[in-house]
């Protein structure tokens, strides 16, 4: 068995989801490959390292995705990794699309758990907003491409040495690798880390208005939680993408999840559904959100929450 | 310049989906409707095509193995110029690959200086297909686009990422990915949906693309999630927000 997990580098570190596969893919036996793709910081390749990569292949920042692909659709050539597994960064969806049309292999994505038994890879994914889980086997030979959906897996070190790590040729693809960065802005979101806070406190478009996410965000530092968002008011342009929890945002597990004002779409579901502890403020009793809540309150968020906000300013005094 | 941009008909998501037990495909009623985060793209080629002038048409293109138009139409009526359909029953329960070859097939045909598609659709969810086409047609992909212009012949975007965004531009022909929210779509006027009726609708089969469907992969086992326990639903009479406290003291946040 040879595995193959694509890696970021993210914040000086591998991106979690490569840590996650990692971890994963130790249960399969065989070679552990990293491929990374950024700086290549000594702290981003032990990590991999301590995750169970005994090799790395390294390419660097400014490759565009076409390259990528076509790097990596190379050395499938002379490795032949039996899977390959990405995580559901847009840069490892363009490149698992990519190498999946360039060696006409299927993706399975949003994979929930990943199984090899023998030659055989199967792929569990969660649909329906989670209610149905489907098993699905590739049947096209190898490598097998996946993507995983965020803390499929928990990611723990091994206490793996430093890996092997070398460069990844890069060929020309001509027109396909056209593309340039210009620049790059972050909008950093205030507080904890959404992805690994212990509660999050997160406002739907029930709320009303952009203005109102001030009391979502008090109530947040009220009990050391992360803001979240649905996507619906991040299309509206009231909070910035980096608070979207969901199918195309972030996954959170958290202790509590506080959900103010939000229905509960299907997209928003799998991105909150694993929260130990759900809590939810909507007015509207039939409102999906409920059928996963653990405690669910009908009643006007404008109402509730300032009411909340006082009980634990009283309550902290 | 020719603007291509792919439409998905989908069960409408307000109802429940089913699947079907046989061959565990998701179920489409005649009347599907157009994937709402298709809107989006719909409306960034319609204010591209309006930048570029006279010389600029917008096609739809879809792939719809069951033949229902309702969808399309929806499109139509917001501007578009025509559409093509792949209608072919042997599309039916094609992956992400399948659809790409096909859809990537059929903007080479239609040659397409840009193809522009959401980031996935609300039924399958794969996410994959704006980058599948854009290898199999060869051409660079702009992805996650929250915001799109048109400078000196080249589409430059702002992409979405973890900590914000990135300016990123890429040259033409390409295909351009956009979020939900990139810009507001416009409502199809009555004469829009009049004129609807009679714009062209050309229709093509896999075969006519030369596009083989193959699956590579076969469903195992379908089975039912275990439902979360459903817990304790009040209705707020003035003291709901104590009740909240209470559980957090329980689970010790507070």
């Amino acid at each position: 068995m040879k595995t193959w997990v694509f890696s970021t580098e993210a914040d000086g570190g591998a991106s979690s989801s490569a840590l996650e596969a990692l971890t994963k893919a130790r249960s399969f036996g065989g070679d552990l490959v990293a491929i990374h793709v950024g700086a290549g910081s000594e702290p981003a390749l032990n990590e991999l390292g301590a995750h169970g990569a005994a090799t790395v292949l390294h390419l660097s920042a400014d490759v565009s995705a076409a390259a990528i692909a076509a790097a990596m659709a190379a050395a499938c050539e002379t490795e032949q990794p039996d899977l390959i597994i990405f995580g559901m960064g847009n840069l490892d969806r363009d490149v698992a699309g990519r190498l999946s049309a360039r060696l006409g292999k299927p993706v399975l994505a949003n994979a929930v758990d990943v199984t090899v038994d023998g030659d055989s890879v199967r792929v569990a994914n969660e649909i329906l907003g989670g209610t149905t889980k489907v098993v699905t086997q590739f049947t096209e030979g190898a490598p097998a491409i996946t993507i995983t959906r965020p803390k499929a897996f928990p990611a723990e070190p091994n206490g793996g040495d430093a890996p092997t790590v070398s460069t990844l040729h890069v060929p020309d693809v001509g027109h396909a690798g056209d593309v340039v960065v210009l620049s790059s802005h972050a909008e950093s979101a205030e507080g904890p880390d959404l992805e690994a806070a212990a509660v999050v406190v997160s406002g739907g478009r029930g709320l009303g208005g952009a203005e109102k996410f001030e009391m979502i965000a008090e109530l947040a530092g009220l009990v050391g939680g992360a803001v979240g968002a649905t996507r619906a008011v991040v299309d509206a342009g009231w909070v910035p993408y980096s608070y979207q929890v969901g199918q195309t945002g972030k996954t959170v597990k958290p202790s509590v999840y506080l959900a103010c004002g939000i229905s509960g779409a299907m997209q928003h579901l799998v991105g909150m559904k694993d929260s130990t502890t759900i809590i939810a403020i909507n007015k509207d009793p039939e409102a999906p959100i409920f059928g996963v809540a653990d405690l669910g309150i009908v009643g006007d968020v404008h109402n509730v929450v300032p009411a909340l906000i006082e009980a634990l300013k009283a309550h902290g005094s | 310049m020719k603007i291509v941009v792919c439409v998905k008909q989908i069960p409408d998501p307000a109802s429940p989906y089913k699947l079907d037990p046989e061959n565990h495909f998701v179920v489409r009623p005649e009347d599907q409707v157009l994937d709402d985060t298709d809107r989006y793209g719909v409306e960034v080629a319609l204010q591209l095509a309006d930048e570029f002038g006279d010389e600029a048409s917008v096609t739809l293109l879809s792939m719809s193995p069951g033949g229902s138009q309702q969808g399309i139409r929806q499109a139509l009526a917001m501007g578009a110029d025509g559409a093509i359909l792949v209608e072919d029953a042997g599309l039916r329960g094609a992956d992400a690959l399948t659809t790409s070859r096909v859809l990537a097939a059929a903007a080479k045909r239609a040659a397409a200086d840009l193809v522009i598609t959401g980031t996935e659709s609300t039924d399958g969810y794969t996410g994959v297909v704006p980058q599948q086409v854009a290898e199999l047609m060869g051409v660079p992909s702009l992805t996650f686009a929250r915001k799109v212009e048109h400078v000196d012949g080249k589409v430059r975007i702002e992409r979405q990422t973890q900590a914000g965004y990135d300016v990123v531009e890429g040259s033409l022909p390409a295909v351009l990915s956009v979020t939900s929210g990139v810009v507001e779509p416009r409502y199809p006027t009555f004469k829009g949906i009049m004129a609807a009726k009679s714009k062209p609708v050309e229709t093509l089969t896999a075969a006519e693309l030369e596009v083989t469907p193959s699956s590579g992969q076969s469903i195992v086992s379908v089975e039912s999630v275990p439902a979360r326990e459903a817990g304790e639903v009040i209705e707020d009479d003035g003291e709901g927000h104590l009740k909240i406290l209470a559980k957090l003291e329980e689970v010790k946040v507070v």
